[in-house]
């Protein structure tokens, strides 16, 4: 039986994805060379900087910190699955709104936890949204408006049918 | 488990100018070729262990194995994954004890009232580690069988009095918290063997406890922390007093001198800093980059009184 490569499947952002994989890949390179998802981003190799986060099983976690046989089975968001029919997810549209970010380099993992935090926890104080991206490193922004882009986010989810102001 | 000495010896083998050539080879960061296997039952697994024990490593959270494996100081030939063992995540009490599955996740750990409302040191420790993100993976189980005396469970497990109950082929073996944390990166486990449960007591009437941690940022492991339970009777005096102390020495210390001193007293200020002095006493921090060894000393003095007071609140019924 041969154990260091595996055939595995994952159900990723809606749609069933099959491939052969080393024991050893680790899942941020499977969703960036395997599946071609380059949304997800590598900023360490250290497991420090949260920019490779997608959502496993409902769980954000750290993509280089997971092998890729691991994910074998289940179900995974990344970044690219977050827009429906081309209508921004109301977390992109508050970072897009609020200007959360400059470089853009931390903003898929930003978004990928602020995603999972307003699922938990659909009405968040500003130390529980700080406490919350506390694993995503971002070098630009001074987290003040990525915090208000998550204010937005959060507003918008509660009242998904309430007017939204003209840009 | 990775021995001290093997993580020494691979620093070794990259020649003199170490840093250099470990920056080389660290441009990679991809393990090194394993193979993996995922057993279904935890027969399954310590069968596994016990025919390649020798040449396997439990993959737990691997938040810190997976990062061991991408620096390549762990090289294992057999990577055996626990995750996909049904039952191994769970807390509760039955027979006088608090369970804990080894696969429980710390966010789980958190999140849980009964370990909110009892066994507080355990949830502002778990609460404490690493940041959301980690939390979400990382094991109660792993972070014991790690034994980096920077892991914040470890202290914890000691403070409380917790037994660590291993399973190998030939059955369960019950193991003292005292007596599992053998060294860097060492524990009582037989290579054999997986840690299937943490088995803490329950508490009784007026205990309380708490972890107090020091961090250079958010996210960070401690720069040294400090895990108190504390017990009174009805009187107010000390019956009982669990200490441990995290980065303050090669492995996770139990300050026997600071505890005894606090039995059969009633704490008031002057008991709490003579029990924080003995404490700081029995320390022996290294200088690093977290800090310089009197520095943290002297933090473990404070840590130790503020973790003792936290706890004689709770106790007294306070949160
Ligand atoms: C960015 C970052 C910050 C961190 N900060 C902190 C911090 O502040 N405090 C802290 O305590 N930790 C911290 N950690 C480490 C983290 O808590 C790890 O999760 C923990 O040390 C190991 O637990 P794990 O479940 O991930 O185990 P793994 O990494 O899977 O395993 C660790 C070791 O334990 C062995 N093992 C695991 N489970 C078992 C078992 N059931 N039976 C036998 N052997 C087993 C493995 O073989 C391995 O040797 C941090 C990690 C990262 C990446
Ligand atoms: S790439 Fe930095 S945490 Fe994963
Ligand atoms: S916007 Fe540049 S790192 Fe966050």
């Amino acid at each position: 039986m041969n154990m260091s490569r595996h055939h595995i499947s994952v159900t990723v952002n809606g749609n069933k994805r099959e491939a052969d994989v080393d024991s050893r890949t680790l899942l941020v390179h499977f969703i960036r060379e395997t599946l071609g998802l380059t949304g997800t981003h590598i900023g360490c190799d250290t497991s420090n900087c949260g920019a490779c986060t997608v959502i496993l099983d409902g769980k954000a976690v750290k993509s280089c910190t997971i092998l890729a046989v691991q994910a074998e089975g289940k179900e995974m968001l990344t970044v690219e699955g977050l827009a429906k029919d081309g209508k921004l997810h109301p977390v992109q549209e508050g970072f897009w709104e609020k200007h959360g970010l400059q470089c853009g380099f931390c903003t898929p993992g930003m978004l990928m936890t602020s995603y999972w935090l307003l699922q938990k926890n659909p009405n968040p104080t500003e130390e529980e949204i700080r406490r919350g991206i506390s694993g995503n490193l971002c070098r630009c922004t001074g987290y003040v408006k990525i915090v208000e882009a998550v204010q937005y986010a959060a507003q918008k989810m509660r009242q998904p049918e309430a007017p939204v102001p003209a840009r | 488990m990775i021995s001290k000495e093997s993580i020494i010896a691979s620093l070794n083998n990259v020649g003199p100018n170490t840093l250099y050539e470990l920056s080389k080879r660290l441009i990679l960061l991809i393990p090194a070729s394993f193979d993996y296997v995922a057993p279904r039952t935890l027969d399954e697994g310590v069968k596994f262990l016990e025919k390649q024990g020798d040449d396997a490593k439990v993959l737990a959270g691997g938040h810190s194995l997976i990062p061991l494996l991408r620096f390549r100081l762990a090289s294992p030939k057999y990577l055996v994954d626990i995750n996909r063992i049904v039952g191994l995540e769970y807390i509760r009490e039955s027979d006088g004890y608090l369970h804990i599955g080894s696969l429980t996740r710390y966010a789980d750990v958190e999140a849980s009232q009964l370990i909110q409302s009892k066994y507080q040191v355990l949830s502002d420790a778990a609460g404490h580690i690493a940041d959301p993100l980690v939390r979400n993976m990382g094991t109660v189980g792993g972070n014991i069988c790690h034994s980096d005396p920077a892991n914040d469970l470890p202290a914890t497990m000691l403070a409380l009095g917790a037994s660590m109950v291993a399973l190998g082929s030939s059955g369960e073996r019950v193991i003292p918290a005292e007596q599992f944390f053998v060294d860097t990166f060492q524990t009582a486990l037989k290579l054999t063997e997986l840690l299937k449960e943490i088995r803490v007591p329950v508490p009784s009437a007026h205990t309380g406890s708490a972890y107090m941690k020091l961090e250079r940022r958010v996210g960070d492991f401690p720069i040294v922390g400090v895990a108190a339970q504390v017990k009174l009777n009805a009187q107010g005096i000390c019956e009982n007093v669990g200490l441990g102390l995290t980065a303050a020495g090669p492995k996770a210390l139990k300050p026997k001198g600071a505890e005894a001193s606090l039995r059969g007293k009633k704490p008031g200020e002057k008991e709490i800093r003579e029990a924080a002095n003995l404490a700081a006493q029995d320390a022996q921090p290294v200088s690093d980059l977290r800090g310089p060894a009197e520095y943290k000393r002297e933090m473990i003095r404070v840590l130790t009184v503020r973790a003792l007071q936290r706890a004689l609140e709770r106790a007294r019924g306070g949160t």
